[in-house]
């Protein structure tokens, strides 16, 4: 009959508009400023570099010496928009795994280009940049104000955790093996190269007593 | 004491007046009803608006305004303060006088049905013996803005849209006027305090409005129906449809103009939610009979809060009807409807009280309902369909 | 109308290839002048930048030009500067609203052409987000249908309540609400835990009842039958020729669904209907629409009652350095909007030589002007609604 539609969407109205008195299910809204969600894990932004507080190094800045980086610049390569910028160090620092490597000069990021497709984390072989989750970074200033430098974007392994904690574990862990390994690996080639020279210096002795006989 | 609460108002005009010398008094005592009409109804169009958005926001699961004042009661407020500080444009090729004049004379227009509807006991500003007659007459006059600003603006969704109200306004105003000559039928009179009075009785604790009888609500339906598409309002909303006129005949309104078009159309809504509530809702008598301690403009003005909220409600929930479509309605079902509810109504008059007449009345309404609901939807070819599915 | 059309009849029958001409040009009523009237590019219902210049006659319409172009972000040639894997963040933003559907036919193409395996888990997980992506679609568009109708938007927000908790789904998987950038070619970025299945079951299970208040809400209404029954009619065989696809093909009557035609990735495993549409307008889109939505909701019960563990990645998949042969391969899948098809050629470098998308959007909207002329103005808002595209994929 005619209008039978019609009361049906105006009871299915008017059960909303009840329930959204009583119920939290029909009143989604949150009231963000003072209200916010709760933060979901996986939530990804903006890129931020990885630096270990213990590694500091004398009189440095904290963040600079403990910075992951090594300057490969696969992640300039492989981003999509090329937002990153890298200049590689002329001079080498020791690493976690106290190899010596380049480290970033220079390493800017111009967030008003990225697009937080997390493409340079999963790139990224030393686990040097993850992704953030603050989103709160309006600026009146439209063009330096959103490209972040190298100290704007160093952030600790703590925060990391406290962002990412399954996916931090992972990674803490996955480094700890690697260290493991290099660890023995330069132990192995500390024992070889000891074995090495001692086998230089027994070749050296028994060439000079050869010499000397 | 009640009747003294009652007559408050009233009171306090007879007591301001007596100030002044017997000359003036008759002027100004008119004046003072003016100035409280000018004052009350935007300022109750403030807080519909808010209603408004309220309760829109509610149905759709949302807060709605919450940010300016406590529940964002000072939201119109604001509102009013941005609209008054906005450029104001008028397109270099409109037409200025006429685009300047269109929205004062909604204004006034629709002012001016307010001065003959009875807002409580012995409050009427105008208490005309043809009343009823006098407040037509003014909102027939609102189509002649709508059509100026839509005329006057050189824009083409403005020039849509006013034809569109033109044509819209004029056919609901037939059904309109039909479903209240039922009512000055059964009443014998043009004057809206006699119809109040008339309907201020009771039988036991229930009272004798219109809307409890076959031929008053089923005039009533018809005149909600009317009026809904007299004002403008969804699902009859075509001549600002703004999903295909942008904002119909006032696209090219800026600022205040724009509000002051804004305000015409929601107290455009008060005066006929009010006249309804007049000629269907029994006025300001109250509901029940142990409720005439209440005073009688709150029962008035509670009722036009309701049909205001059903209107919001209506539009939280209804698409909008195609023009051709509204068209057939009112000329095929909302006319004919209206024109029998005549016919119901001296039946009513002539079979005298018993229940038959209850009976007779009411089978008339509903078959004639039943038969041109259906003519309708099989004339336009709509209906509930099934589906199949690939195997 | 009771056969249906399936792909190809067409060829051999010539009596019925005749109704592919364009209608005839309909002819104003004589006196008068036409109006014309620029809808857009800023509308208010033209789902971004659209243009439609259309010659009135009173209200009807004589002439319709559709004007495109504003959202041109060059992203064909972009894909061929780009490796392949960075060519994945740029399909999120084809279609904005169903991103993990681009980013599947993408990866579909891109292992097409590399003959690379997926495991039977990503797979799993590929159906649950695609079939989550084409829920909310098809709930947000019925909700722009309405709101172009006039509902002030009550349909839409009931809508955007459901999808925010499957968007908040997406989040907690893909890191992302709308650009998730979640497939691989070989799989998965990410695992779903345990936990996250749970949250996607109890949002499915929640899913029928959204359904059923729209139902209530709309199917029945007289308003929206009278304005959408008879409008807006395409024609099957005008729909084949154009090369139409998606719930606007079936609401022709055609059965084409390439989850059934195509059997790609794991779809023969589930059960599920493909409904069709017998009056061809736009009431029949809407319901379309509608009844597609609860088939989606069926594979999203068993794919979540179903899902295997084990790997999320091939093994021999790379992410770095990908280079795949030389050759060509053609992705389509069965996306919300359509067939959504990715066409790649390789010359054996790290980006592609070629990279083509086929956007449904685009290619169902070419038969607007066919549907809209002789009908009223404010149906061609209606009509151009119930396309569903996004001015992102049309323009690219």
């Amino acid at each position: 009959m005619l209008g039978e539609g019609i009361l049906k969407g105006l009871w299915e109205t008017a059960k909303n508009f009840t329930g959204s008195y009583v119920s939290a299910d029909r009143l989604t809204t949150v009231e963000y400023p003072e209200q916010r969600i709760a933060p979901i894990e996986a939530t990804r932004d903006f890129p931020f570099l990885v630096f270990d507080e213990e590694n500091r190094d004398g009189g440095d800045p904290v963040w600079e010496a403990g910075l992951r980086c090594v300057a490969c610049q696969i992640c300039e390569k492989e981003c999509p928009p090329k937002c990153i910028y890298i200049e590689r160090s002329k001079d080498k620092k020791l690493d976690y795994l106290g190899k010596a490597q380049y480290y970033p000069a220079r390493f800017d990021i111009d967030i008003s280009v990225c697009m937080s497709c997390q493409i340079c984390v999963e790139v990224c072989p030393f686990d040097a940049i993850k992704m953030d989750t603050e989103f709160e970074l309006s600026t009146t200033d439209r063009f330096g104000g959103l490209l972040l430098d190298r100290e704007q974007l160093a952030k600790p392994n703590e925060y990391y955790h406290k962002i990412h904690p399954a996916e931090a574990a992972g990674v803490d862990a996955h480094l700890a093996e690697e260290k493991v390994k290099a660890d023995a690996k330069a132990k192995a080639a500390a024992e070889a190269k000891l074995a090495a020279e001692a086998k230089a210096a027994a070749d050296a002795a028994a060439k000079a007593t050869g010499e000397g006989a | 004491m009640s009747a003294t609460l009652d007559q408050i108002f009233v009171l306090l005009q007879h007591w301001l007046v007596s100030f002044l010398p017997a000359v003036l008094q008759p002027f100004v005592s008119v004046l003072l009803g003016v100035v409280v009409i000018i004052g009350l109804f935007p300022a109750l169009f403030a807080f519909a608006v808010w209603m408004e958005r309220k309760g829109l926001g509610r149905i759709q699961n949302r807060l709605g305004p919450n940010r300016v004042g406590p529940f964002g009661l000072l939201q119109p407020i604001a509102d009013g303060i941005k609209s008054l500080t906005k450029e104001d444009i008028v397109p270099l090729s409109a037409d200025v006088v006429v685009h300047f004049l269109a929205p004062l004379v909604l204004v006034v227009a629709v002012f001016m049905g307010f001065a003959v509807l009875p807002m409580g006991r012995n409050m009427v500003l105008v208490d005309m013996d043809a009343g009823l007659l006098f407040y037509f007459a003014m909102g027939a006059s609102t189509e002649l803005s709508i059509f100026m600003a839509g005329w006057s603006s050189r824009n083409k969704y403005s020039l849509l849209g006013a034809m569109r109200a033109v044509a819209q306004m004029i056919s609901y105003e037939v059904p309109l006027l039909m479903s209240s000559v039922a009512v000055v039928m059964i009443a014998g009179t043009l004057s809206l305090t006699k119809i109040v009075a008339a309907q201020n009785s009771y039988s036991g604790v229930f009272p004798h409005w219109y809307i409890f009888t076959p031929w008053g609500l089923a005039g009533f339906l018809m005149y909600v129906v009317s009026s809904m598409a007299e004002t403008n309002r969804s699902p009859f909303d075509l001549p600002e449809g703004e999903s295909e006129l942008v904002a119909g005949y006032f696209t090219e309104y800026s600022g205040f103009k724009f509000a002051l078009f804004f305000l015409g159309e929601y107290l455009a809504m008060f005066s006929i939610s009010g006249l309804g509530t007049v000629l269907f809702l029994g006025g300001w008598s109250a509901p029940f009979s142990f409720l005439t301690w209440v005073p009688s403009w709150i029962w008035f003005f509670s009722k036009l809060m309701m049909s205001i909220s059903v209107f919001i409600w209506i539009r939280g929930t209804l698409p909008r009807l195609r023009q051709d479509q509204l068209m057939n309605f009112a000329w095929k079902f909302v006319l004919p409807m209206t024109l029998l509810n005549l016919f119901v109504a001296a039946l009513w008059r002539f079979l005298g009280e018993g229940w038959e007449r209850w009976v007779i009345c009411s089978v008339i309404l509903l078959l004639a309902y039943v038969v041109l609901g259906r003519t309708g939807m099989r004339e336009g070819k709509f209906g509930p369909r099934r589906y199949r599915y690939a195997e | 109308m009771t056969d249906s059309y399936r792909v190809g009849a067409l060829a051999n029958d010539k009596n019925k290839l005749e109704g592919w001409n364009r209608p005839p040009v309909i002819e104003p009523d004589g006196e008068g002048e036409l109006l014309e009237v620029a809808m857009g590019p800023h509308h208010p219902s033209t789902h971004g930048v659209f243009r439609m210049d259309i010659a009135l006659d009173g209200e009807r319409v004589i002439r319709l030009k559709p004007v495109f172009g504003y959202l041109h972000r060059n992203h064909e040639k972009i894909g061929e500067a780009n490796s392949y894997l960075a060519s994945m963040p740029y399909t999120d933003r084809l279609d904005y609203i169903c991103s993990l559907t681009n980013n599947w036919a993408y990866a579909l193409a891109v292992e097409k052409l590399a003959g690379q395996a997926v495991p039977e888990r990503a797979e799993y997980l590929r159906v649950i987000l695609g079939e989550l992506t084409r829920v909310q679609n098809h709930a947000s568009s019925i909700g722009f249908l309405i709101q172009e109708m006039g509902a002030s938007g009550t349909p839409l927000m009931y809508a955007y309540r459901e999808r925010e908790k499957i968007l908040d789904l997406f989040e907690a998987i893909t890191g992302s609400r709308m650009m998730c950038n979640y497939m691989r070619f070989g799989g998965c970025r990410v695992d779903a835990t345990p936990a996250w299945l749970d949250a996607a079951r109890k949002v499915v299970a929640g899913l029928p009842g959204f359904v059923d208040e729209v139902d209530r809400l709309l199917s029945s209404n007289e308003i929206l039958m009278a304005r959408t029954q008879g409008v807006g009619i395409l024609r099957p065989e005008l729909a084949i020729n154009a090369g139409v696809t998606g719930p606007m093909l079936r609401a022709s009557g055609v059965d084409y669904d390439i989850r059934k035609v195509d059997h790609y990735s794991i779809y023969d495993r589930f059960n599920f209907r493909v409904p069709l549409g017998d009056h061809w307008d736009v009431y029949d889109r809407f319901m379309v629409r509608m009844l597609e939505m609860r088939e989606s909701i069926k594979i999203l019960e068993q794919a979540l009652r179903e899902i295997p563990g084990g790997p999320i990645m091939d093994p021999k998949a790379k992410i770095r350095g990908f280079r795949p042969k030389p050759g060509e391969a053609y992705g389509r899948i069965e996306a919300p909007k359509g067939e959504l098809g990715f066409y790649l050629i390789s010359d054996g470098g790290p980006n592609p030589y070629r990279y083509r998308v086929r956007p449904p959007s685009l290619i169902n909207l070419t038969v607007l002007e066919d549907m809209a002329l002789g009908e009223n103005v404010a149906d061609v808002v209606l009509i151009f609604g119930s396309v569903d595209i996004v001015l992102g994929e049309v323009d690219r």
